[in-house]
């Protein structure tokens, strides 16, 4: 992930701004999907309107609905889609053409609700509140519409130009739900359009929908939402005096039931948006003192007032669904339940669990054999030719040094051993996570984050971290206690990302598989590898309780975790889209990143100051600390250059080894086993590097995001401290018992 | 047909009841709001996680996992 510029200074008032966090795509396989600037200093973002006469268009749903699937349909971009909830906590936006007109979508976070509970909820109201979409979306899920409807009605109080859109009609067809969308429409009061976003059904007639309402300036009559008699009173005492500080810049109506409900977080907002506070209005405070007092006359508390209020829609929408929906299957769920019974019971949950992260990687490490092999084979054919090259054309030895031995070879090394493994590592995950299986991980998970004081959704995070920690950091956002969400962040980093699952793969098939003769060898390294993840998995509830009894005491929030239907994964499109995804991203890292880190390594492993190079030179330095670690200053070296990101370590380890040993060319892991053995290297040693490779400081980029979530250096720098103390205590402890037992 | 009052987490697998107060304020309570839970709504407790707590629920429609400190200041009638 890497960070624009910032270049949103001043964004003049009332221009449509809304926060905006990244731009990225905080799942597992998509890297960038925004088009957006990340901006850390204002954490806002400006719609990017071509011309004055585009449309934007907000995109709202609540979790999970297939929301994500429509943005992508619509605008051709890549947003990550997965089946869980709150994979899309960051506003990303995309541009659509219809009719002649231009769209900016705004794919904004999944809620259950616009009342601001959480983040989420804020980001979400205050872009359909604030942002001036000349149209909202309301994605809803056809197989449970009835809940879906309350964030129907919130949108439309907010709102005039709704648009409902109900999709998985699909998936409510084979469960047997009839959904009458004329009657609703009508009942409602806005455009209702069918879809089955994942088949492209009904998308264009949504698209109609959303460009009539636009075009004619035209609004809808949504229907009115009532509270009963003193809701009402209350209301209509206060809500003059609104109208007119706000000059119809807002639903007054509305903000008059936010300001009776006493919504902090709204005085807030509009204080950054609209610049002012309508409280210093002395019309509006008085009247807000007085119809409090009428409620509270009233006998209406303010948490009874909250209840009034949901109750009323959450009964509207029964009526709505009681009218316009109809069940003609009662237990609809029944496989679905079956397979959860099999996946989270006592007896098998936790085992299935194991096996499957197994079985991905088996797949994984024996899959990526033969192609690694073929990629080393070619790429190591074209650097042959490469140095004949600079050989026909009499360069020094230093540029051909310089070029091929220092960047092409690095460029080689992670291109060969990072794509493989990743190529089919996610296309596998992101299978599981289309299906729905990641929630239920959490589930299986919840009682240990529970003993730890830590969030249970703190599963779905460390998923997110195995494609990229930063990209976990940035998840965490689905965490709403501020507490949790730290604890979370703090720990992201003992899931091995995608530049240290291959260094760990390749670390594993040269020391362990080695043992075991033939096709039990991929098992081998898988069960190895698993066991390393699990006690990744182990060391961060373990950090996480050490931290909730320590720094961030305090007892786990409530949380609701939704478990959403299983759906089928559109194999095809998952496997093509991750292969090209990953394979994206690799190559982007290996130039970005490897290629002028190996030039930069090269030269340290090449100028000589004093008879020894400047990289033995310092090695030497840390070879004393490296070795009460089990390993050695080659190594923590390599550890250390690679701050700016993991992939490179492995590389640097080689370089160094060969710019001091007597072997000038590797090609096979075998090669470089009996390269790494030379220089000392025993199980122990390899043992070390995986745990020191799980457990260290995290990459340049982690760092970054960590202080920018956190918007502290203290809590960056416990960040990177915490998995570098652990890994130093463990890697100590490891090679200093196994050395006094007289194992190594 | 009893009309006890039982907080959630005590209801057995498989037993429907109907919402009868949330013994909870604040964010906890707009928690149980913003799914739908309300005097009157039907839960089921379907199916516990391995050790027990949290426990999934149907609510409205949907399966949602509670975890027991949750589910206790719900209190139903079977």
């Amino acid at each position: 992930m890497e960070t624009g510029s910032c270049n949103c200074v001043n964004p003049p008032r009332f221009y449509p701004k809304i926060y905006f966090y990244g731009g990225k795509n905080v799942g597992l396989t998509g890297e960038s999907t925004g088009a957006g600037v990340l901006c850390s200093c204002c954490g806002v973002l400006q719609i990017d309107r071509i011309t004055a006469d585009d449309k934007v268009v907000a995109l709202a749903g609540n979790p999970n609905v297939g929301k994500s699937t429509v943005f992508n349909s619509l605008t051709g971009m890549n947003q990550h889609t997965g089946n869980w909830p709150g994979k899309t906590v960051a506003n990303a936006q995309g541009r659509y053409r219809h009719r002649d007109t231009n769209f900016v979508l705004v794919d904004i976070p999944g809620t259950y609700s616009l009342m601001a509970n959480s983040e989420e909820e804020e980001i979400a109201r205050d872009f359909i509140c604030f942002g001036n979409p000349d149209a909202v979306v309301v994605v809803a899920d056809a197989t449970c519409l009835e809940r879906n409807l309350n964030l129907v009605l919130q949108t439309m109080e907010i709102s005039k130009r709704v648009v409902l859109c109900v999709n998985l009609l699909d998936e409510a067809k084979k469960k047997k739900i009839r959904i009458d969308l004329n009657a609703l429409s009508e009942k409602l009061g806005i455009p209702v359009v069918g879809t089955s976003a994942r088949s492209g059904k009904g998308l264009n007639r949504l698209m109609d929908a959303v460009t009539d309402l636009t075009r004619e300036q035209s609004e809808t009559s949504p229907m009115a939402v009532t509270y009963g008699e003193e809701i009402e009173q209350a209301i209509s005492i206060l809500e003059p005096a609104l109208e007119n500080t706000l000059g119809g810049r807002l639903n007054s109506r509305w903000v008059a039931l936010k300001l009776l409900d006493g919504d902090e977080s709204l005085l807030r907002s509009m204080r950054d948006y609209l610049g002012e506070n309508v409280l210093s209005d002395e019309a509006v405070s008085d009247r807000l003192k007085e119809a409090k007092e009428f409620l509270e006359q009233a006998g209406i508390t303010n948490d009874s007032f909250r209840d009034r209020v949901v109750t009323r829609i959450v009964e509207l929408c029964e009526t709505l669904g009681r009218e316009t929906i109809v069940y003609e299957k009662k237990e609809y769920a029944e496989r679905d339940r079956k397979i959860d019974h099999i996946l989270t019971s006592k007896a098998t949950g936790i085992p299935i669990m194991i096996l499957m992260l197994l079985g991905i990687f088996w797949i994984t490490i024996a899959g990526a054999n033969v192609p690694s092999d073929l990629i080393a084979d070619g790429l190591f054919w074209v650097q042959d030719r490469l140095t004949e090259f600079f050989v026909w054309i009499s360069a020094p030895a230093w540029v051909t040094g310089l070029l091929v031995d220092g960047v092409y070879r690095t460029l080689a090394w992670v291109v060969s051993v990072m794509l493989p493994p990743m190529a089919i590592f996610f296309p596998l995950f992101t299978l599981l996570e289309d299906l729905g299986y990641l929630p239920r991980v959490a589930f299986n998970l919840d009682n240990f984050f529970r003993k730890a004081g830590a969030h249970g959704k703190q599963s779905l995070s460390m998923c997110m971290g195995f494609g990229c920690n930063a990209c976990g950091v940035i998840g965490c956002r689905i965490i709403d206690s501020p507490r949790e969400r730290l604890i979370a962040i703090l720990t992201n980093n003992f899931v091995p990302c995608n530049g240290r699952f291959p260094t760990l793969i390749a670390v594993i098939t040269m020391f362990f598989a080695a043992a075991v003769a033939g096709p039990f060898q991929s098992a081998v390294s898988a069960a190895t590898l698993t066991a390393v993840i699990v006690f990744g998995v182990f060391m961060t509830m373990l950090i996480s309780k050490l931290l909730s009894r320590t720094i961030l005491k305090g007892i786990p929030s409530s949380f609701n975790l939704e478990l959403p239907p299983y759906r089928r994964p559109q194999i095809g499109k998952v496997i093509v889209r991750s292969i090209f995804d990953r394979t994206l991203f690799v190559l982007r890292r290996a130039v970005v990143v490897a290629a002028p880190a190996g030039l930069v390594i090269w030269l340290l492993a090449n100028i000589h100051v004093g008879g020894a190079s400047l990289l033995a030179q310092c090695a030497g330095f840390l070879d004393p600390f490296a070795r009460l670690l089990g390993m050695d200053g080659y190594i923590l070296m390599a550890f250390i250059l690679g701050f700016p990101a993991n992939e490179i370590v492995v590389p640097i380890i080689i370089m160094s080894y060969m710019a001091v040993g007597a072997l000038t060319d590797y090609q096979s892991l075998a090669q470089l086993h009996t390269l790494f053995v030379a220089h000392g290297w025993t199980w122990l040693t390899a043992v070390c590097v995986m745990l020191f490779s799980l457990l260290h400081w995290p990459c340049g980029t982690t760092v970054l995001t960590i202080q920018k979530e956190t918007q502290s250096k203290k809590w960056t720098a416990l960040g990177f401290a915490i998995p570098t103390v652990a890994g130093i205590v463990v890697c100590f402890l490891v090679a200093n018992i196994a050395r006094l037992l007289g194992l190594a | 047909m009893s009309y006890k009052k039982i907080p959630l987490n005590q209801l057995p697998m498989g037993i429907k009841a109907s919402v009868v107060s949330l013994n909870a304020n604040g964010p906890a309570r707009r928690r149980m709001l913003d799914l739908g839970v309300i005097g009157g709504t039907e839960i089921e407790p379907l199916y516990k996680s391995p050790s027990g707590n949290p426990v999934a629920y149907r609510i409205r429609g949907a399966v949602i996992a509670l975890r027991s400190d949750v589910s206790g200041r719900i209190l139903v009638t079977a």
